[in-house]
């Protein structure tokens, strides 16, 4: 507050600068607007502020019944463990292998459907499409894991009954297989979430100016230089955005989605930082580690925005911030 | 402008290959759904002996009789439309009031508000220590604790502050003259201008707490609080038959029980989705541009 006040803003200006009690009467003054602004701010405070200090007991060994300053300080022993115990080296390896599978097939997806769909010049085809693909995107994960193991499962399931009419063969329980987790998770981000992000890349492709393909015409382009040439570059920007956000959450796989696809058989691929911290956390009750691992994983996400955000500058693009 | 260019060979080619794919991209969405629908019509036996189906031959409605005869489905049903509702009215109360005052740029202190905000968008404190911090306000078990620690999104509340900055002052300084407080004007001028996008936003945060799966799963023990999604789960996971031996009424989870289930979890979904789609692109796309 004490920097706006230092350089008043239009409305201040009218009072004189430096009388004693201005903070006090810009506080009356605005009486109205602070008071609404309180439930919110308070909202803020105890749920993201209050646990951001309860990141201290990464460094404590927690005890619930000693509370946050009865508890013992250890300093970094939960990272410690962490780094040199035995699960992180298959978190990171699951967390990353998965994050690459994303940047390879997740994040072009939606860029290509959208050059598709703005390819497609029969209007009625093109919404009817752009309606179904949208539809994903408003069912939970708990709903799209359920369909995942209506289709994928072995008894029942659809997949794996096919498979044995035209290959034969015994039935695979593809969502038991550790070998299948992975491809999987990735053709349900694929299913959810590309439809939706086609939204944005079909608004950058609306922006496009019409006279650049004319003029490419008038140079003898074809449609596929013409979306080479034009389309795309013209793009770049969404893209790179796109790009940046995408690389600050590399390490949120989403909670929902992992969890509810997680069991006891396919573990060894399955467990990410995520969810090892609610399955140490919760389950078995050691809340210092399991922060310790989500401390970890918030820093590195930190990391990775600015870092990807650095890049994109000095490559000569527009960062976000 | 020359059309001849979509009259060549490989350019009709090209087209015909375009459409099919983004047909069968369509239909691939619809189908599994199409599936589930059809077979939480049809018995148990011809789930059994039918690998792959749209309508069901013979129409059966006992697995729906069957689950609106159940306590354990009714309650969640009930459960889920209680806390959507009173959840969306309190999310949405406390966004308009926060983005109001976020919304003047005379207000001193302003930036620093806005900074604090933004600031839990980059970094949070993470699972646990949110959880702790639920446990210690005595939420756990209680419904509350499924609309209060997500009760304010920052990114609808930085939309619905841009959108109040829009707002033509002039109205407001009118009513500030004719005697009215900032709260007359909030609810006298700046709340009826702004139907639209309350509509908008209550629609987003409703569809957030019908489809939130981690808040029960974290904070909600009891399974008689068990809401629709966490029923779906334990009647559609892996260990179905373990999950469920939490409930006092014991029951075999057929499958079509489960297509059942799913059913009613997405219809409420898919009847909103005509309005979902009109508001939701339109905010995806404000969102876009305004941050």
């Amino acid at each position: 507050m004490a920097t706006d006040l230092a350089s008043p803003p239009v409305r201040a200006a009218k009072a004189p600068r430096r009388e004693p009690g201005r903070a006090a009467r810009a506080l009356w003054r605005y009486r109205w607007l602070y008071l609404m602004l309180i439930p919110g701010l308070a909202y803020f405070l105890v749920f993201k502020y209050v646990p951001m200090r309860g990141l201290q007991i990464a460094f404590q060994d927690f005890v619930p019944f000693l509370g946050y300053n009865g508890s013992e300080w250890v300093g970094f022993k939960h990272f410690v463990d962490l780094f040199t115990g035995p699960d992180f080296n298959r978190l990171m390896y699951n967390t990353l292998f998965l994050a690459l599978l994303n940047i390879v097939f997740v994040f072009p997806a939606p860029i290509i459907v959208a050059l598709m769909l703005n390819e497609l010049r029969i209007n009625i085809v093109k919404r009817s499409v752009q309606s179904l693909i949208y539809i994903p995107h408003f069912l939970s994960w708990t709903i799209v894991a359920s369909l995942t193991y209506i289709l994928f499962s072995v008894d029942y399931g659809v997949l794996a009954g096919w498979v044995h009419e035209f290959l034969g063969g015994t039935k695979v329980d593809y969502v038991a297989q550790p070998e299948w987790f992975r491809p999987i998770i990735i053709l349900q981000t694929l299913w959810k979430t590309t439809g939706w992000t086609t939204i944005i890349y079909l608004a950058a492709l609306a922006g496009v100016n019409q006279d650049l393909y004319e003029a490419a015409r008038m140079d003898g382009a074809g449609r596929l230089r013409q979306l080479w040439h034009v389309t795309l570059p013209a793009i770049r920007p969404t893209i790179v955005v796109m790009a940046i956000l995408m690389s600050g959450n590399l390490l949120d796989m989403s909670f929902e989605q992992i969890w509810l696809m997680t069991n006891n058989l396919n573990r060894s691929t399955a467990d990410v930082f995520d969810t090892f911290v609610y399955y140490v956390g919760i389950n078995q009750g050691a809340f210092s580690y399991a922060t310790a691992v989500g401390l970890f994983k918030g820093v590195a996400g930190v990391l990775l925005i600015f870092g990807s955000n650095w890049l994109a500058k000095r490559l000569g693009q527009n960062g976000l911030f | 402008m020359s059309v001849n260019q979509y009259r060549s060979v490989g350019s009709r080619v090209f087209d015909a290959v375009n459409i099919a794919v983004l047909v069968g991209l369509g239909l691939i969405t619809l189908l599994p759904l199409l599936y589930v629908l059809a077979g939480s019509f049809a018995s148990e036996s011809e789930i059994a002996s039918r690998t792959f189906f749209l309508w069901p031959e013979k129409f059966v409605t006992s697995t729906y009789e069957y689950i609106f005869a159940t306590d354990v489905f009714v309650r969640a049903l009930l459960t889920t439309i209680g806390v959507t509702l009173v959840g969306t009215v309190v999310q949405v109360a406390l966004t308009l009031t926060m983005a109001y005052p976020l919304a003047k740029r005379y207000l001193p202190g302003r930036t620093l508000a806005l900074n604090l905000v933004i600031f839990t968008v980059v970094f949070s404190g993470g699972i646990i220590p949110t959880y702790l911090v639920v446990r210690d306000l005595g939420l756990l078990n209680s419904y509350w604790a499924l609309i209060l620690p997500l009760a304010i999104n920052p990114f609808y509340l930085i939309i619905v502050k841009s959108f109040f900055q829009e707002l033509p002052e002039a109205l407001e300084e009118a009513a500030r003259i004719d005697g009215c407080t900032e709260m007359g004007v909030f609810f006298k001028i700046v709340l009826p201008l702004s139907k639209p996008i309350i509509a908008t936003f209550s629609l987003f945060y409703a569809v957030g707490i019908w489809n939130d799966y981690m808040s029960p799963l974290l904070y909600i023990d009891d399974s008689s609080k068990w809401t629709l999604q966490v029923l779906v789960r334990q009647l559609t996971g892996a260990d179905a038959q373990n999950a469920l031996s939490a409930l006092e009424t014991v029951f075999f989870p057929t499958q079509g029980l489960k297509f059942a289930v799913v059913v009613i979890a997405t219809l409420p979904i898919l009847c909103f989705y005509p309005f979902l789609q009109k508001h939701f692109v339109k905010g995806v796309l404000i969102g876009s541009v305004k941050e």
